[in-house]
């Protein structure tokens, strides 16, 4: 991606071609845009959890999760700089194979543990665990 | 001194007199081996003066290959230690029956297994692996080096040092008594107040940060710096599983690390993640760790799948069956890898949803498996076979596998699973899996490559006598725990009340003694081999008509690999060469540029021991010490900007000038 | 084998590059894979707060705890150290050695706020008896912020490393590379914040 660096270069003598000069680094505007949209993408489920905005605690669970996904995907584009050509394709490649494992990770875990009392004493309700010492 | 508690706390932390096993004769003995073996080499490194060259050589060299090779050094010592665990283990449950308590006490026993089981995987088969894929990787894309030939030479010490705080723990202090995953609540401060569990997790930390790294380091390699016209559908299949191994080692070996330190955290702070009381989870620990276990045995298994490719292939003189397929199967055993964690604790008490989900997932990830075995049986058909020894591990494999992969099969219906949960039986399955995949693997390509590191074959007698010890040893001390499963004995035991089970307990020492034997032989292959090295010489670079490119340069490779980077139409890269005409160029030598050795890996290696060490005791200012050691010598290191040097024009013509008469004698 | 024979028929190709092929430098995508590792581990992190997260122990829970202002003016710096890192990569692109130099330093201060923040957080609910201790919850609470504000204190020590670097060395290859690998890691804890603050903080008063 970058220019050719004389560390880490392991022998194949290269030649400084800045090929993709302008990859990686964006520009003012991308900067600026990605910015703003952030702000705002922050600002709004702040407002909805602080300002008790929706009235129905999942609504505003769901609003924040789906805004939570929105500015991630912003930060990729605007500051991460990702693309499917850079790296060619194999930074994308990588990217989406880590949400895959990300996401079989965290939702099997979830899914896995909160089946795991499936067995148990039936008595034993969400409330209960809560407080239990 | 004496006198003041607190400052001998301050200072050594829990560490004290009593630390020191000399009560235990066992130790004793061994450690008086280790001190006299340890010194005669010491000795003899520096009565030959050998220091420098090994310094400047070996210990700061970042060729790839040189690393490779010291990891499967590393490898077959650790392997001689787990190994001596498992004669202790059988010795044993041979013996202790009835009045009998045998020669462990149980706290030793508890750790014997433990640590039996920790070596093996993490400082026996990993280094082996990545050993192989190290070595190997360059040379079959044409390289010269890995894309961060630093980072590689800092991933092995980092290894090294990981084992080395594992076996510190045989002498000062104990190791853990817990089994190999160290489950809490059994491995909690409560439970395991003593620095076993310390010594596990940290030997693991550190050793795992240099499995992870080495892994970043061969995806970048693989994807970045094959030879022009080696397509991803061009690599050879040994590359390719490589790939996929490490593309695991990368998403897997995180979570090992992140559920260790929860686990330090509940051990070292006091929180409660996995504890019994205040909303702690202990399942929640096998959850995690098995998101990277099962992960990880496809980690083990893949490469020596691409070694079994390799050597049919060259042994049947064919090209190998179903190559794409044999691509596919690997992607699709790296993706399916993560969906069957649960199958090792189907008992664990969740709903038949759950279990029957990841029992079918488990019954799915078998079949790419059966597609390869499949391959190698159409590539052996008609194959013109030459019976050397690399093949006869891969045939063993096929046999054994085979009935380890049914019997893993078996264990993935959760209601058979319910029965045979923690029993003899699955220790069965896995060291047939195990040993006939992984270990058979590894002698496999060590057979195989041997010659390419070092310019000579090893002894095929002796290579013979290896396979039949280890194929025959395995049989029987497995086969029996089969049937002790089924009867319902329980792994981990010490002693046993029923004395019909003991013929079988013998019949598996006597299985462990073969194996024994096995690896005995194995040891004298390379001791004969390095004697008869004249007539074993390799001096074609060829020594079994291979069909990659690693066998197109000479054995041992030059530092550089390749004089010219090679141009790739085929898979069988070398042997497309040779089929259409490839005239090896005797001059137009350039000089090559290549990076150079550093010894900021070993360095930072040996504050990680100290690191470890200090974390273990509690003796927080070593610990502190070492940690901003590593930091200071790291961004030290990175001030370094001078890292690489050109090999001049003139010694790369003098070394192909002396292959070029070398193969002139051949012909 | 007839299939391998068919293919050999045509004359001799060019098997040897004449020339040394040009091999990119690996660093950004080996570096990359580094972060999607790194991401596991943040991953473990936020399924044991997923299945631990409401596990109070009878203590005190998000609602008691949790301080919003003081989140959303945390979040606040991390997202202006962004955006001046961006400058920071911005002026490098021109080979600006001081505007690098001084977009660098800001972001640095950025980022030491928000780690001054967060310790404050911190030993405010520690003192108020809300330490990693008392609960699964705070257990896994703790460990998960914590472990991103140990991030951005190595990205910082980082930082500082490499702006001595760019002051003696200037600009070239080799630190232009470092400055992007960087750059990349800082924008990354930005993405696991987006995920903090939404999951553990503001789900977390959600109930």
């Amino acid at each position: 991606m970058t220019s050719h660096a004389t560390e880490h270069s392991t022998g194949h003598d290269g030649h400084d071609h800045g090929h993709t000069e302008t990859e990686g680094h964006g520009s003012f505007k991308e900067y600026l845009t990605g910015f703003i949209l952030s702000v705002i993408l922050t600002a709004i489920p702040f407002w909805l959890v602080m300002g008790d905005v929706i009235s129905s605690p999942t609504g505003t669970a769901l609003a924040v999760m789906l805004l939570a996904v929105v500015q991630i995907v912003v930060h990729m584009i605007y500051f991460l700089h990702m693309n499917s050509k850079s790296e060619g394709g194999w930074t994308m490649l990588a990217l989406i194979f880590t949400i895959v494992i990300v996401a079989i990770a965290i939702s099997g875990s979830l899914w896995v543990m909160y089946h795991l009392n499936t067995n148990m004493m039936p008595a034993m309700t969400e409330g209960m665990m809560k407080t239990m010492p | 001194m004496p006198s003041n508690p607190d400052l001998l706390k301050l200072i050594f932390g829990r560490l004290s007199l009593d630390s020191f096993p000399y009560h235990e004769p066992i130790l004793v003995v061994t450690f008086i081996g280790v001190m006299i073996g340890g010194l005669a080499v010491l000795g003899a490194i520096t009565y030959f003066g050998k220091w420098t060259y090994l310094w400047q050589e070996w210990i700061t060299s970042v060729d790839h290959k040189k690393i490779g090779v010291m990891y499967i050094i590393l490898g077959l010592i650790m392997l001689l230690r787990g190994f001596s665990d498992a004669l202790m283990m059988r010795a044993q449950q041979a013996m202790a029956f009835g009045d009998s308590a045998g020669f462990l006490p149980p706290h030793h026993y508890d750790q014997v297994f433990t640590a039996h089981g920790v070596i093996m995987i993490f400082f026996a088969a990993m280094p082996f692996v990545t050993g192989l894929m190290n070595f190997v990787v360059p040379l079959q894309i044409g390289a010269r080096d890995v894309s961060f030939p630093y980072l590689n030479n800092f991933s092995f010490w980092m290894t090294a040092a990981g084992a080395m705080i594992i076996m510190i723990s045989l002498f000062v202090g104990e190791f853990a008594k817990t089994g190999w995953l160290a489950y809490p609540p059994l491995s909690d401060i409560s439970h395991s107040p003593g620095v076993g569990v310390d010594y596990y997790i940290w030997g693991l930390q550190v050793a795992g940060l240099g499995t992870l790294l080495s892994g970043v380091n061969l995806i970048a390699t693989i994807v970045k710096m094959r030879a022009p016209g080696m397509s991803m559908m061009k690599m050879p299949v040994f590359t390719w599983t490589a790939l996929c191994t490490n593309v695991l080692i990368v998403a897997a070996f995180p979570v090992l690390t992140a559920v260790l330190a929860l686990l330090s955290l509940d051990r070292y702070v006091g929180t409660h993640f996995f504890t019994n009381d205040m909303g702690g989870n202990v399942m929640m620990y096998i959850n995690l760790i098995w998101i990277w276990g099962h992960p990880e045995v496809y980690i083990l298994i893949l490469p020596c799948f691409g070694v079994f490719s390799e050597v049919v292939a060259t042994f049947c003189g064919k090209r190998l069956f179903g190559y794409s397929s044999m691509v596919y199967a690997t992607v699709v055993i790296t993706i399916l890898s993560y969906l069957v964690w649960l199958h090792h604790f189907f008992t664990m008490g969740s709903g038949a949803s759950v279990n029957s989900f990841f029992g079918i997932t488990t019954m799915i990830i078998s079949i790419p498996t059966g597609a390869k075995m499949f391959n190698w049986l159409f590539t052996m058909y008609k194959g013109r076979i030459r019976f050397e020894v690399p093949m006869l591990w891969t045939i063993g494999f096929m046999l054994t596998f085979v009935i380890g992969g049914m019997t893993g099969v078996l264990l993935a219906v959760p209601p058979a699973d319910f029965v045979l949960h923690n029993s003899l039986f699955l220790i069965a399955h896995f060291h047939n899996v195990i040993i006939g995949g992984v270990v058979f693997g590894v002698f496999a390509g060590i057979t195989y490559w041997f010659p390419k590191a070092f310019g000579f074959k090893l002894d095929p007698f002796w290579g013979k006598m290896s396979f039949w010890f280890w194929f025959i040893g395995f049989y029987f001390a497995f086969m029996p725990l089969y049937v002790l499963g089924l009867m319902g004995v329980t792994r981990r035991l010490n002693h046993f009340d029923d004395p019909s089970l003991q013929i079988w307990f013998i019949i598996a020492a006597f299985g462990a003694v073969l194996i024994a034997v096995g690896i005995a032989s194995f040891v004298i292959q390379i001791v004969v081999s390095v004697m008869r090295r004249e007539q074993l010489r390799d001096e074609t670079g060829d020594p079994w008509h291979g069909r990659t490119l690693e066998w197109s340069t000479s054995s041992p490779p030059p530092e550089y690999n390749y004089a010219f980077t090679p141009v790739v139409y085929d898979h069988d890269a070398w042997w497309d060469m040779q089929q259409r005409g490839f005239v090896r160029p005797t001059e137009g030598f350039k000089s090559i540029h290549m990076p150079k050795g550093t010894g900021a890996g070993a360095i930072i290696a040996a504050l990680a021991v100290a690191l470890g060490f200090g974390m273990v005791w509690h003796m927080w200012w070593l610990a502190i010490l070492a940690f901003v050691g590593m930091i200071a010598v790291a961004i030290g290191h990175s001030f370094n900007y001078d890292r690489d040097f050109h090999i001049p024009a003139e010694e790369v013509i003098e070394t192909e000038e002396a292959r070029t008469k070398l193969l002139a004698k051949q012909a | 084998m007839a299939t391998q024979t068919a293919v050999h028929e045509t004359q001799t190709p060019v098997f040897l590059a004449k020339e040394e092929p040009h091999a990119p430098s690996s660093t950004m995508l080996g570096f990359w894979i580094y972060l999607m590792s790194d991401c596991l581990i943040f991953a473990v992190l936020f399924a044991t707060h997923g299945v631990l997260g409401r596990n109070y122990a009878a203590g005190p829970g998000p609602k008691e705890l949790f301080d919003l202002p003081l989140v959303a003016i945390n979040t606040s710096m991390l997202l202006f150290s962004s955006i001046t890192y961006g400058f920071a990569m911005l002026a490098m692109a021109k080979d600006k050695k001081q505007a690098t130099l001084v977009w660098l330093g800001i972001t640095g201060l950025f980022g030491a706020a928000f780690v001054g923040l967060e310790l404050f957080e911190f030993s405010h609910m520690i003192m108020e008896g809300a330490g990693p201790q008392r609960s699964a919850f705070l257990s896994s609470f703790f460990t998960l912020v914590g472990t991103h504000g140990t991030h951005v204190t190595v990205g910082i020590i980082w930082l500082i490393t490499l702006m001595v670097q760019v002051g003696k060395y200037g600009l070239g290859a080799a630190n232009k590379r470092r400055l992007m690998c960087l750059s990349l890691f800082w924008h990354f804890l930005d993405v696991i914040w987006i995920g903090v603050f939404s999951f553990v903080y503001l789900m977390g008063v959600l109930g």
